[in-house]
Formats: structure tokens, sequence, C-alpha cells
């Protein structure tokens, strides 16, 4: 067992693990925030994004304890309160969704390319949105999404 | 999927990394942003008994001119590589060739060394570590050496690496009029053929050309032929692409796969090589 400290949502989480946990279901069975979803569990999906320190990642192919001493964003940790963060009122307002279980991979990751890149083209999201699957939208909505959400920010 | 059990370690210095690898005999694996790795653990593929985390080595990290050449720390990850202001203005192909690894999330963990260690015949760097004739350097506990990466890629995930040792860095002269062109999987974003070419070209000619290929065999090779017949050609696209057109020609027991058999593999490798050296010589 290992022990790891972890910052998740701003709230420092401390636990004995095994080394071989994998962070999303450090996130999902140890501290119950069930936002961060399995997909296809091999890397490439992408709706087991979150961010770590700062930066996207897929949680499925991280192990907890590398982790350890990371600040780790999730789905959970973007809405202050009631006020929700500019890409789910983008998401909401531009119908980002249908079964919604890429959704907040989908979000964690357009977090990253809006901090990379506040302005994108369609283009840009498109690409900055490789490492996301969605099987339902055929992505134009989650296109509009982002945009949507982009303008939000600048305004 | 859940990986067999092992112990984890963090080492706090290359020195550190060497002494604990030594420490677990031939059960010790380094890690550093695990894309490669866990993937192998997750189906068992690969089931080292003690993980070694190298990824928070400060002297791991960046990208830096060293004697005129530039230098990039193994634990670099692409992400960082990809928008490096010095490599996209000294050595452009580099930064070009880091963009087209995964995607955004593999990119912001997965590193150089690891992508050189675990050498999959399908990744990108190793195209362009032969292109510019990179070395690599490697620290072990019979001290550090360096490798030319035209004898570190030997064959399917092999490499000149022992067990015990760690990739430092990677080191090469930079070179403007170098480029990287990559027929993608659409799926992984793996190359199913990837060529990058340098070429060193003075007064309207190429005085000589180095091409690496990747995606196409077991591992990442250079074209000698297709450098052979370009030294001394004159520089202008057409001439310089013509003399790429059937780079493949040559190659034998080419890549098959559901994405592409062996005769299309050969195809496209002269395809990419025309496209890389025209992306090339447009940087001159």
């Amino acid at each position: 067992m290992a022990q790891v400290s972890i910052t998740v949502n701003g709230r420092r989480r401390t636990a004995e693990v095994e080394p071989r946990l994998l962070l999303v279901h450090f996130l999902r069975e140890h501290l119950d925030l069930t936002g961060t979803h399995v997909g296809c569990d091999t890397s490439q999906c992408g709706a087991c994004t979150v961010l770590v320190d700062g930066r996207s990642a897929k949680s499925c192919t991280i192990f907890a304890v590398q982790a350890d001493g990371s600040e780790v964003t999730t789905i959970e940790g973007l809405a202050k309160g009631d006020d929700l963060h500019p890409l789910q009122d983008g998401f909401w307002e531009e119908h980002g969704l249908q079964c919604g279980y890429c959704t907040p991979g989908m979000i964690m990751s357009s977090v990253n390319l809006l901090e990379d890149n506040p302005s994108p083209t369609e283009a840009q999201i498109r690409e900055g949105l490789d490492g996301n699957f969605c099987r339902c939208t055929g992505y134009q909505h989650i296109v509009n999404a982002v945009q949507n959400a982009a303008a939000r920010r600048s305004s | 999927m859940i990986p067999s059990a092992f112990d984890y370690e963090r080492a706090t210095s290359v020195d550190d990394a060497v002494a604990r690898l030594a420490a677990a005999g031939g059960a010790g694996k380094l890690i550093a942003g695990g894309h490669s790795l866990v993937p192998l653990m997750k189906l068992r593929l690969n089931e080292p008994g003690t993980l070694i985390d190298i990824a928070r080595i400060p002297e791991l990290a960046g990208v830096r001119e060293v004697d005129g050449a530039i230098e990039i720390g193994a634990g670099t990850v692409h992400h960082a590589v990809a928008t490096s202001d010095l490599l996209r203005a000294r050595c452009p192909v580099v930064a070009e060739t880091a963009a087209t690894i995964g995607d955004p999330q593999v990119r912001n963990r997965g590193t150089l060394g690891g992508s050189i260690a675990h050498a999959d015949p399908a990744a990108d760097y190793p195209a362009t570590l032969l292109a510019l004739d990179a070395e690599v350097r490697i620290q072990g506990p019979r001290g550090a050496r360096t490798v030319a990466a035209r004898d570190f890629f030997q064959d399917l995930f092999t490499v000149d690496l022992a067990g015990d040792e760690l990739i430092t860095a990677v080191r090469f002269a930079p070179v403007r009029t170098a480029a990287y062109a990559k027929l993608y999987q659409r799926a992984s974003r793996f190359a199913i053929v990837g060529v990058a070419a340098a070429l060193d070209v003075a007064g309207g000619t190429v005085r000589s050309a180095r091409l690496g290929l990747t995606g196409a065999l077991s591992h990442a090779v250079r074209l000698t032929a297709v450098e052979e017949a370009l030294a001394g050609r004159p520089a202008d696209a057409d001439s310089v692409a013509a003399e790429a057109a059937r780079a493949g020609d040559g190659l034998s027991d080419l890549n098959a796969d559901i994405h592409a058999g062996a005769d299309y593999r050969r195809a496209m490798v002269g395809v990419f090589a025309q496209r890389a050296l025209r992306a090339a010589l447009a940087r001159g």
C-alpha cells in the first residue's frame, strides 16, 4: 500500500491505496466523484479526462500514486455553487450532449483548450477535442458549445 | 482493466533513478508519462515488480541550447516540445513532429524518452531523430554513454538500452530546412507511414539530405538510397520530389495490418517522402 495526498477540486484528500489503483478509480470509488466516467479504459475515448496540475489528462492511464502531490480538477470542481462554468452553460445552451456519457471528459478537455487558446476556430476546437469521442452528437453541437463558452468568457 | 500488483517508488534525481533500478534487479521499470507503459500493464503484457517514477526529476525536463546544439530532456512531455519557442525558431521539424503525436491529453503526459525507449514501430519521434542524426544520451550503473539514433533503433520495440539504464536526453544540431510528413491512422493518430527529411542546401544545391522513415518497417530507418540520390541535385522542389517518388521501392518486409497493406505502405513511403522534402525546402 502507498499513501497518496492529492488535492481534488481544491480539497486535500489523503488515502492508503494500492499502487496499481488508477486515478479514475480513486476519484470514483474512494472519493465518490462519479462525474468522471470510464469509457474505453484503453486511453482512447477521453471520457475519463480530468485536469492534473491544470493540464487535461486521461485518468484511466495514470496511477493515483503518480498524482500524489498534484492538484486534480474534475467536472464536479467547475461550478461555483449554483453558477455553472462557462463551458457547462455552453453545453446547456447549445445542446452539446445527448446521452451525456462523454460530456464530463469533453468539458474538461475544452477547459484545457480554452486556457491554451481563448478564441479557437472551429478547426482548432475539433483538433483540441481529438482525444475525446462522442457517439451521439456527430460533434457539431459540441463545437457550437465550445464556441458559445469562448464567447461567454471573452464578454 | 487492472494491472498486476507492483511496488511504487519515486526517484528524485537521475543518479537516484539509476540506483533504484539497480536495487530492483530485473524487476524494476521506469515510468514517466506512462502512456505506452500503463496500457501494456493494464493488458498484463508488462508486469514490472517495481515502478520507479522519474516524471518529477527536474534535470530530465526541458528544451535547451548546449554548445550550439539543442538538447531535449527525456522527461519533456510532447506538449512542451510542440510549443517550444526555441524549437519552433531553430528546428521546427521537432515541434511539428511532437504536435502530431496522439491527442492533447496524450501530449500532456507522454514524454520523448518514453516514446523512444518503447520504440513502437509507428511512433513519430524516431523518424525525426534519424533525420537530424540525433544522439541519444544514456545514464547507467557503468556511467554515461551516447548512441547515435541510427544505432539506437534496432528492431521491433528493441533499442540499444539496457534494463538498468535511463535515457537522459537527445541532442542534435538544429536544422531549419527539415519537415515531417505523416499518414495518420485516423483513430489512434499513429503513423501508418511517417517521413522526416532534413536538408543541407547551399547555393541552390542539395549538399546532403537525411531522411528518417517510421511506420513502414519493424523499426525506424534512414532512407539512405534516397539520401544518396539527392546529394548534389538542384534544390528545387520538383527535382527533389522526383528523386523521392520511389523511396519505397527498395524496402523489404513492410508492415501490413488492417489499416494498410504492404504495397500501399510502399507507395505511401514515396508520397510522404516527397511531401516531407517539399515542406523542408519551403523552410529554406
